[in-house]
């Protein structure tokens, strides 16, 4: 029965993702190579190279564009997740001491989230703009979408305004169910804001914040519209190892491009791991499932007495 | 939300002579100055793109805040015939909607059994179609590409809503899971001692106590499908089957040698208004449904 249930799932699971991931291995181990046979005439093929697409992401040019493009992919989720989280959690310390106007202020918090992720790509642009009003509001003359440092500043910001109010109503859940009981007896001790937030807020909405977070990172590591859209694609400064991957297999060089899919992929698990063992995220829930089973014994127990 | 969660947890300091009223108005205003920002910060650039799109394209570069003379002449232009962008629209009308129809469907069936059965490797399972979930969308594309093209998919619809099922389903089954877990046993187990069958007390009992939460579910999936980018821009390059989000990416302007930006800002306002809408009308199940493993 469940079996059946689950199978139409679990069948297009396989199609879409188990496949994908053998496929690229596979492919990953391939050369599109052209030459001339033995008739002269132009012959493509495939070739079995083992792992030189591998090789090749540590040397050469080849090498040197795809550290650039693990650089800028790390660089870019350490940034735009830190800043995210303490700007979200910033906004839920905000929202939640807000009594009135709170449906009209959540409404506005989802409309950056909203927005796709393309259109805030192209909104940015036209803010950055070199006679845009970005720089017009702060009397600059910065070239926001050319390469360099300027045009990383513009995709962290325009990455963060549209992530930022996420974090936030995901750490108000949060927050809100902690019972206002332990506030009064901190207050009655005499602790003060900063103590409250440090000593209960934030150990309460630690999980919920973990969590979070784990699902950010996992998302800017494959960041691809926003650059994309924004810079545009093949410039080095905001060059992700997903807009790698997708350019090289524009080029029809599936080999290479199948080798840096592999790799992302190794390097989101890796991330997804280390949350989930050693900072112990309890993503399926299974933690909470659990205590709450425990607790629910203990009060059936405690009724049945 | 009960009101005592809304109470405002500032502590007075323990001793400060400030008397009570006028901390707490100096307070409240605190708030509302923290409240004014948050909603500055999400709703100007939004506005910016609103107004952008309203002026004529002689005045574009204006930075008045407010569009003067108004004009309607950009989203005329969009909608011209020459960038399709209508039938791009249609497309993801279409993409987004079967994706999301597709999602449920099997979502609804997976979450029952994750749900409601017992059986062997349960949590492993579910595990397993939450990191599917992780998955990066690259690494869909790129495998996916070939094969499609081998099979003679490309510029289809179904080479766009079979890998956005690779977001899609996850998504679909972890929030009907976690719905359907909260919803009492009791009733279906009362309905099938009263002679249901499981497949009635399915359908006649859980399936219309789960039908808000199968709601919230369908109107995340679907703005996901809507807003996906990477599949359809790889997928597709035929501007006939092409999205929306896609099109407007690839938005030049008929005539003009600078970049139309008039142009992009309303098809970017009509892209995103349709999702706006949903967010004023359904915001609490959407925040219920992007919190539903948070509020825990």
């Amino acid at each position: 029965m469940a079996a059946l249930l689950l199978s139409p799932t679990l069948l297009v699971l396989a199609l879409v993702i188990v496949y994908p991931l053998i496929s690229a291995v596979h492919q990953s181990l391939y050369r599109t190579e052209s030459g001339l046979d033995a008739n002269g005439f132009v012959a493509e093929g495939e070739s079995f190279v083992g792992l030189a697409n591998y090789v090749d992401l540590f040397v050469g040019d080849s090498g040197e564009r795809f550290l650039n493009a693990f650089s800028n992919t790390t660089f870019f989720t350490v940034t735009t997740v830190l800043l995210e989280t303490v700007l979200g959690l910033a906004l839920a310390l905000a929202m939640n001491r807000a009594f009135r106007g709170r449906a009209f202020l959540r409404a506005s918090i989802l409309v950056p989230w909203a927005v796709p992720t393309a259109v805030s790509g192209l909104l940015w642009r036209w803010i950055f703009q070199s006679d845009g009003i970005a720089n017009t509001l702060i009397g600059s003359e910065i070239l926001w979408t050319a390469e360099g440092v300027a045009s990383k500043v513009a995709v962290i910001v325009a990455e963060v305004w549209k992530t930022a109010p996420f974090i936030g109503l995901l750490v108000l859940a949060g927050m809100q169910v902690i019972p206002e009981e332990v506030y009064e007896a901190a207050r009655i001790d005499g602790a003060g804001w900063w103590r409250q937030l440090a000593y209960i807020t934030l150990p309460l909405v630690k999980p919920t914040l973990l969590v979070a977070v784990l699902f950010r990172m996992l998302d800017a590591l494959r960041m691809f519209d926003l650059p994309f859209v924004l810079i545009g694609p093949g410039k080095e400064s905001v060059e992700t190892l997903s807009m790698l991957a997708w350019d090289e297999s524009n080029q029809l060089r599936y080999g290479s491009a199948s080798a840096f899919a592999v790799v992302l992929f190794l390097y989101v698990a890796a991330v997804a791991i280390v949350f989930v063992k050693v900072l112990g995220a309890d993503v399926t829930g299974a933690k909470h499932l659990r205590l709450a089973r425990k607790a629910n014994r203990i009060q059936k127990a405690e009724a049945t007495r | 939300m009960t009101t005592t969660a809304l109470k405002p947890r500032t502590a007075p300091a323990a001793g400060t002579p400030v008397p009570a009223r006028r901390k707490r108005s100096w307070r409240s205003y605190s708030v509302y100055a923290g409240l004014a920002l948050i909603f500055i910060y999400c709703l100007s650039p939004f506005y910016w793109m609103i107004v952008s799109s309203l002026r004529r394209t002689a005045d574009i570069f204006d930075n008045s805040p407010l569009p003067a003379p108004f004009s309607v002449e950009n989203y005329v232009k969009v909608f011209d015939g020459s960038t399709m962008f209508g039938q791009a629209l249609l497309n993801s009308l279409i993409v987004a909607g079967v994706t999301t129809v597709a999602a449920l469907v099997m979502g609804i069936f997976a979450a029952y059994a994750i749900s409601r059965l017992n059986f062997r490797f349960k949590s492993v399972i579910l595990g397993v179609i939450i990191a599917t979930s992780m998955f990066p969308g690259i690494s869909v594309v790129v495998p996916l590409l070939r094969f499609f093209s081998d099979i003679g998919w490309i510029n289809t619809y179904q080479a766009m809503i079979v890998p956005n099922l690779s977001f899609a389903i996850p998504l679909a089954v972890w929030n009907l899971t976690t719905f359907m877990k909260s919803l009492p046993f009791d009733l279906e187990e009362a309905a099938m001692i009263d002679g249901c069958t499981k497949w009635q007390a399915f359908r006649k009992v859980l399936l219309p106590l789960a039908a808000p939460g199968v709601f919230t579910t369908a109107i995340l999936t679907f703005i996901h499908s809507w807003n996906e980018f990477i599949i359809a821009l790889s997928m597709v390059n035929d501007p006939q089957v092409q999205t929306a989000t896609v099109a407007i990416s690839k938005f030049t302007g008929a005539t003009e040698f600078q970049a139309p930006f008039g142009e992009q800002m309303a098809a970017g306002v009509i892209v995103t208004v349709p999702l706006v809408i949903m967010v004023l009308f359904f915001q609490r199940r959407i925040v219920e449904g992007l919190t539903a493993g948070a509020g825990k």
